[in-house]
């Protein structure tokens, strides 16, 4: 068994939520229910701070996310900070709120790249899972200035039910807008994602129609495009390295400053979180219990325990296996091994039709069958 | 015999190639090494791929880079020619370097 304070890495990468607001309403969002306020959010000298602190611990790439990252009207001087403090930039970004005149000044202030995101190959059907009219116009307005920019463009597309058909004309979109890289990442089912569970699932048969259909895309593509993908987890056989292994190459601070293991991380319950307000990100890193608590392998009970993949897959997740089978330290339900994988297809089976959009003020839940015989969190 | 062959990469040698804006080459003293930085990648670069990524100026042709990493390195010309060619064309095709 490996302990925590063995398994110390230094981390690659910073999630830097800059806020949670957003003017979309996407159901698959991760972000979680309870979303911090306006008024809590970090400002950006304190931003300017923990950019400095993460490249002194030897963090190479910030992606600058959110919520809708261009709802904060100080990211211009957000992205300097991270310039100046050596690091590589990533704004993620829905597009909806970025106008060419501050994408060019967020290119003068040293961003190095863009990731758009799009619902839908088809305009109203984008618009529709976005909860915001107009969306995907506006988005292909951004991804075209970014090229024109000469900033690299990569488009996000996160598959789920209502457009799992048209992964294929969904990459041609992304040739077309000149994108370098595109990710297409099944549903991972967190925060609103998971409220949205059953009106997002595809069917298993579908799940895996759209993984031969990347792969084919991937070998069309090749030289042309880069194709990142997130496989749908919920029908695979063994659990993904969720993070690369918990505390081990991310770190995750929230609107309001709290540093997470990963975006998810609070749901689990009994978890110490430190805030960058009151400890610098290395302490974070190294002491914060909430980092220490599944670091290495000591935590694990079995089949984890004694498996060979141990360290490949570290478990799976820790929040997969917490919202599934209650226990934070179980086998994440997605591996074969898990007592309780068979759980994973039942759930997957629900099916519900309506969505619960990302709000700060939750809608009222607009079909009667929403939520019915779902686990919530 | 037969035998399953990778096609040499073949890279003109007149080709001048670069980096492309939003992929850098950066030495992390704290990751121990050099590192080339991508869009939401991170790839860890050898020393020799490192000497040769420092090449890719935009200016230096394929033939000048593989003629200077020859000066400076005892294995033969032939066998540099070929490893820089395929280190560029996967670049390439990873859309971290262009041609």
């Amino acid at each position: 068994m490996i302990r925590a304070d063995q398994a110390l890495t230094v981390p690659l990468g910073l999630l830097a939520e800059l806020t949670h607001r957003c003017p979309l309403g996407c159901p698959y969002c991760s972000n979680p229910l309870s979303l911090d306020a306006p008024k809590d959010e970090l400002d950006a000298e304190t931003w300017a701070r923990v950019f400095r602190e993460a490249a002194a611990l030897g963090i190479l790439q910030v992606h600058l996310s959110g919520g809708e990252p261009a709802s904060r009207r100080d990211l211009a001087e957000i992205v300097t900070a991270a310039h100046r403090a050596g690091l590589y930039s990533n704004l993620i970004t829905s597009g909806v709120g970025l106008t060419a005149p501050r994408l060019k000044e967020l290119a003068d202030s040293g961003l190095d790249h863009v990731q758009v995101s799009i619902q839908d190959a088809q305009p109203a059907s984008a618009d529709r899972i976005a909860g915001y009219e107009g969306a995907f116009a506006r988005k292909q307005g951004v991804a075209a200035e970014t090229v024109r920019l000469g900033l690299p463009l990569t488009v996000n597309i996160v598959v789920h039910r209502a457009n799992i058909e048209r992964i294929d004309e969904m990459v041609a979109l992304a040739l077309s807008l000149g994108a370098s890289r595109v990710e297409i990442a099944h549903v991972q089912y967190y925060g609103w994602a998971l409220k949205n569970r059953a009106a997002l699932m595809p069917s298993r048969a579908q799940a895996m129609q759209a993984v031969q259909t990347v792969d084919d895309l991937r070998k069309a593509h090749h030289g042309r495009i880069v194709i990142d993908s997130a496989l749908p987890d919920y029908y695979a056989r063994l659990p993904k390295p969720c993070m690369g292994g918990w505390g081990r190459r991310s770190v995750n601070v929230t609107p309001s400053g709290k540093v997470l293991p990963c975006h998810a991380a609070e749901i689990i319950p009994g978890l110490t979180f430190w805030s960058v307000t009151e400890h610098s990100l290395a302490d974070i890193w190294r002491h914060s219990p909430a980092f220490n608590t599944f670091r290495g392998t000591d935590w694990m009970a079995e089949p984890c325990r004694s498996c060979p993949k141990q360290r490949e897959d570290f478990g799976g997740c820790r929040c997969q296996a917490f919202l599934l089978t209650g226990d934070a330290r179980a086998t994440d339900p997605v591996c074969r091994l898990s007592p309780l994988h068979d759980e994973v297809e039942r759930i997957a089976a629900i099916r519900s039709y309506a969505y619960a959009y990302r709000r700060y003020r939750p809608e009222p839940a607009v079909a009667p069958d929403c939520q019915r015989g779902l686990k919530n969190p | 015999m037969t035998e399953a062959v990778t096609p040499k990469a073949e890279i003109p040698a007149d080709a001048k190639p670069r980096l492309p804006r939003g992929v850098r080459l950066t030495h992390s003293e704290v990751q121990g090494g050099w590192v080339l930085l991508a869009p939401e990648r991170i790839f860890k670069a050898d020393a020799i791929a490192a000497e040769i990524l420092k090449r890719c100026t935009g200016e230096a042709t394929f033939a000048a880079i593989v003629d200077d990493l020859a000066a400076n390195f005892k294995d033969p010309r032939e066998r540099i020619e070929t490893d820089v060619a395929s280190l560029l064309r996967s670049l390439a095709d990873k859309r971290l370097l262009e041609l």
